[in-house]
Formats: structure tokens, sequence, C-alpha cells
């Protein structure tokens, strides 16, 4: 579904991304781990237009999207949270997921019912009439979800939309990710919380120093030792081998 | 709750139609034509403003080149009338056009700086076009245009006996461009409005086109004042460039609105209704003398409620509203446990 091909993207002598390939099959689950400063939210506005890569193509359903702006890739459904929130402040919730919602329904009453139908989903009822920029932190990651949902993607790009969860709301999160699958949404997720990502994810692709290092299942990855020494560390890479032959007995 | 308060604005908003349409009725009003002058100008005032808001409130898009679409509406029906002797109709059309055309051939270059990068670009223009105006020939330059003596008559839009058709002339004027403001609030256009006026990325992000929604409020926007620029000088009989492209008109705009509340539909409405008395009394009290003093007084106005307020006297009402409502719904949880 979508394709990324030899994406590289240079900030003056900084390379931020160098020769990323991978695929996202319709239909499933794609995790994209690394550390801090490994090139992942660059990789993300490479594929979403928001930077043009400085070599590279990205296609999605066939289409080359590399050089399109990033209203025009929205449009095509390959959908984006950010990392750092971008709420509508001054409006409501309720107005935040409309936003989203019209992208696809033009009529107003329509696009309210698409509205209510989101935020319920999201599990954001409650709060449907405060302002967006009063909600807690998580709760605004919660918002963008649902904003992004409205536009009924094809494609679901979330940036780390777990960070600042509660455990409780991790699960609620990964639950609510889980089910959108189901219903036919593709998500390339960018996360740092291994516990969310690990259940989900059918393939993991990890990023080092602007270099993907690998890119498989996530049962091989927690064996592989470059990620373990790049990313997950020893202890964590002891304990999913654990967990995998506890599995396998 | 959002229905039953736009059912409530709704209400309001006819009554208010209602009330205007019936003041020039009013004995005192009728008889007084100063009265008269400053409801005409406050209709007026009110609607350039909200032309205004439309880009600099909804969208967020500080401009304080408004008054270069004024003027240039002003010029369409000033010519028409001065250099070609015919019915000013056309020239407020030609006039508006132009004037959309000049929106958006100036704001796509401007709309690639942010913020108060391009409030300072639209400065400069202002300075242009009144340089421009001041020199141009064909407009008669720093003379300015000059109404020759006209049939009276919707026809040719002069009266000079009575103001009463002036003022509902303002009033079709505020009604059009209210409602207009009215219909976009409320549908997708104006969501997208404030969507860009928010964050630009995450409006992007969920398929707008930023640069478009912009250009097509400033079109917009530049297309009213214009109308608004018409009626000043079929108003006044008289237009040359200061009196209509200047900096001082261009902050009219804007101060109305801040103070009024930016971004809010009644704003512009309030913030003229405060404006234009302090300016129309002051000068007959002071004469020359206290050209400036509404001004004075009108900037420690707005000092006063943005240090409270920074959304206006709309936003002290709302902020009022809120409170009664929490007060009420605890009264009413209260009465709920009582019981």
């Amino acid at each position: 579904m979508l394709e990324v091909c030899e994406v590289s993207k240079k900030f003056g002598s900084l390379v931020a991304n160098n020769k990323i390939s991978f695929n996202v099959e319709e239909g499933s689950i794609v995790g994209l781990i690394g550390p801090n400063g490994a090139g992942k939210t660059t990789l993300f506005n490479c594929i979403t237009g928001m930077y043009r890569p400085t070599s590279g193509r990205v296609s999605f359903q066939g289409i080359d999207i590399t050089n399109l702006p990033p209203y025009k890739v929205a449009r095509l459904g390959a959908v984006r949270t950010f990392q750092i929130v971008h709420s509508l402040k001054e409006m409501s919730v309720f107005d935040n997921v409309l936003i989203g919602a019209y992208l696809r329904e033009k009529n107003t009453e329509k696009a309210r019912e698409l509205t209510e139908q989101c935020i319920e989903i999201c599990y954001l009822k409650k709060l449907r009439d405060n302002r967006a920029g009063d909600l807690a932190i998580g709760l605004q990651k919660r918002l963008e979800l649902a904003r992004a949902l409205a536009t009924n993607p094809k494609l679901l790009m979330l940036d780390e939309c777990m960070a600042g969860l509660t455990s409780t709301e991790v699960n609620e999160s990964v639950n609510l990710i889980k089910s959108l699958r189901d219903k036919g949404i593709t998500f390339l997720i960018v996360e740092h919380i291994m516990e969310a990502v690990m259940p989900i994810a059918d393939k993991v692709v990890v990023l080092n120093g602007g270099v993907k290092i690998a890119e498989d299942s996530p049962e091989a990855v927690v064996q592989d030792n470059r990620v373990i020494e790049a990313y997950l560390g020893q202890k964590y890479g002891k304990k999913c081998q654990l967990n995998s032959k506890e599995r396998g007995k | 709750m959002i229905k039953e308060d736009r059912k409530k604005q709704d209400l309001f908003w006819y009554v208010l139609v209602a009330i205007l349409i019936l003041i020039p009725f009013i004995p005192r009003v009728a008889a007084n034509s100063f009265t008269q002058h400053v409801f005409i100008l406050i209709l007026l005032y009110a609607s350039m403003s909200q032309a205004w808001n439309i880009i600099g409130g909804y969208c967020g898009q500080v401009s304080f080149g408004h008054s270069v679409f004024f003027g240039i509406g002003a010029y369409g029906a000033g010519m028409a009338i001065v250099k070609y002797g015919i019915v000013p109709w056309p020239g407020i059309v030609i006039g508006s056009l132009i004037a959309t055309v000049v929106a958006v051939a100036i704001s796509y270059p401007c709309f690639k700086l942010k913020g108060h990068y391009f409030a300072i670009a639209t400065f400069a223009i202002v300075e242009i076009f009144n340089r421009l105006f001041m020199v141009w020939y064909w407009l008669n330059g720093a003379l300015g245009l000059d109404y020759p003596m006209l049939k009276v008559g919707w026809k040719n839009f002069v009266w000079y006996k009575t103001k009463i058709p002036y003022y509902y002339g303002a009033l079709i004027l505020f009604v059009i461009i209210f409602g207009i403001v009215r219909f976009i609030e409320r549908n997708r256009f104006g969501y997208y409005l404030k969507a860009v006026r928010e964050d630009q990325e995450t409006a992007e992000a969920v398929g707008i086109n930023s640069a478009f929604i912009k250009l097509a409020a400033m079109a917009l926007s530049a297309f009213l004042a214009s109308f608004c620029g018409a009626f000043f000088v079929q108003y006044n009989f008289r237009v040359e460039p200061p009196m209509v492209m200047s900096l001082h008109v261009s902050m009219l705009f804007v101060l109305v609105t801040i103070l009024g509340g930016v971004g809010t539909f009644f704003g512009p409405l309030l913030g003229a209704m405060i404006l234009i008395p302090l300016q129309e009394y002051t000068r007959v009290y002071w004469g020359g003398l206290g050209s400036g003093v509404d001004l004075i007084l009108f900037g420690f106005l707005i000092i006063l409620i943005m240090v409270r307020q920074p959304k206006g006297i709309m936003g002290l009402i709302n902020e009022f509203q809120n409170y009664r409502n929490r007060k009420r719904r605890r009264i009413i949880s209260t009465e709920a446990e009582i019981n």
C-alpha cells in the first residue's frame, strides 16, 4: 500500500535519513522504532509531504506522492498525527474532530454525525464540549487520533500517539488500534513504548542514525543483536527472548 | 448545547435586524439628522470591520491593508460618477472586482510570511497605494474626486436633504455582510478558516489547502470591504486618497474588531457601537481641537479590555455567560441533591 523507496533526507551535511526502503502492506500494522534522533519523525515528514526528500521515492496505492503537498497526501487517504500535539486549542473537542470529518463530507449535518461516531469510538464523548487546549496531553493525543480518524483514512500514521499516557490509557489505545485495523485501516506507528507496539505490530522497522538496521516481525527483531545494541538494550532483549521461549513451550 | 446556543443567537439576530429596521421611526431619530449620521456610520463601520473579520478574525491573518480595498471600491463609484457621468453601480461592480484581484495579487506573495511579518508587509502596501493614488493623474491625484449635483434617488444613490435612505442603504450592506459571515461561520469554509488560524500544519494534515483557504478568505474580505468603500464615497460626495487609503482607515478596521472581539460574529458591531459615537460626539463637542481625543479614549479602552480579556467585549460577555451557566447548573444539582 505504502512504498518507501530509498528515501534520503539531508539537512545541510547532516543525513537524517539514508536510503530507507520498506513497504506497508494493506491491512497491516507496521511499527517504526529507533532511538531518539534516529530519523523517525523526519521520515514521517518525508512521507506526508511536510518535507521533500533529497532523493528517493514514496508511493501510496501506486500513486507517486514524493512531491505532493501535505493536504493532497491527506486527501488521498494517508493521514498523520503529530508527535508534538497540534490541537486547535481555541476550538472545542467536537469542532476539532469536525474539521477532520469535513474532508469527506461537505454537508454539515452528515459531517456532524460522523464526528459524533468518531468521538464515541475514541472515548471522548464526555469531553465533547471542552476546549481542546484545556485537555491533558494524553487526551489531546487521543483527540489527534479522533480527528485523523474522522477523515476516513486508508492509512493512519501515528507519531508517538501513546507517549505520556498512563498504562490504562495505553491499553485503551492499543485496543482501539486493533479494532480499527479490523475495520480495514492500515497503520504505520512510530512508538517508544515497546509493550504497546510489539504485541500488535505485524512488522517492525528499526532505524538507527538515519539508517534502517532491521525490518522483520517483532519476534525476530527483538533477537537481532544490532537492534538490541542500538535500542532495546540487553535487559529488554532477554525479557522478550524469555517470553517467546515460554510461548514456545 | 451547541444547537441551543445557535437558536439563541438566531433569535437575537432576527430581533436585532427588526430593531434596526424600525430605528428611523423613532421620532427623536427621525428629527435629528446628526443622530441618523451616527447610526449610519455605526452600520458602515460594523460592516467594514466584519469584512475584515473574515480574514483577520476567523482566519487569523491580521491585515493592515484593507484601506486599499476600501479605497478602490470608493474610487470605483467615484470614477463612474465624476469622470464618466453615469450611475455609480457599474463602477461599484468593477471597483469591487478590481479590489478582489488586487487583494489576491498582493496577498499571494505576502501569505508566504507568517504572523507579524504578514501584518508588516500589508502596512507597506497601504503606503504604496496611497502614494500611487496621490500622483495618478487619471484619478485626479491628490485633488480627489468631487461629486457634481446629481438627481437624488436610488438610481444615483445620492440624497441631499434626508439621510434616511442612506440609513437603509447601510442597513442592507450590514445585513448582507453579516448574513454572509453567519453562513460561513456555520459551514465548512468557516471551520476551515478557524483551523488555518489555529494551526496551519494540522489543517494541512487533514487535507485542507491552507494557501487556497487564506486566498479565498482574503478575496471575499476585500470584495465586501470595497462595497463599504463605495457606500462611503456616495455618502460623502467626495473622495481623496488620504480619506480612504491611509493607515488611519486601516487601523479602524482592525481596532473596531479587536475591541468588539476578534473572530466573533457580533464583535464588529459592538466595537463600532462604541467607537463611532465616541468619535462623532467628541468631534462635535471639541470641534477641530478634539480630533484624536476619540482615538485616545478608544486606545485606552482597548488596553483596558485586552488586559482583562484578549477576545474583546464578546470575550467578556461569554465569560459572564459561562459563569452564570455554571452557577445555574450548581443550583440545579444542589436542588436535585435536596430532593
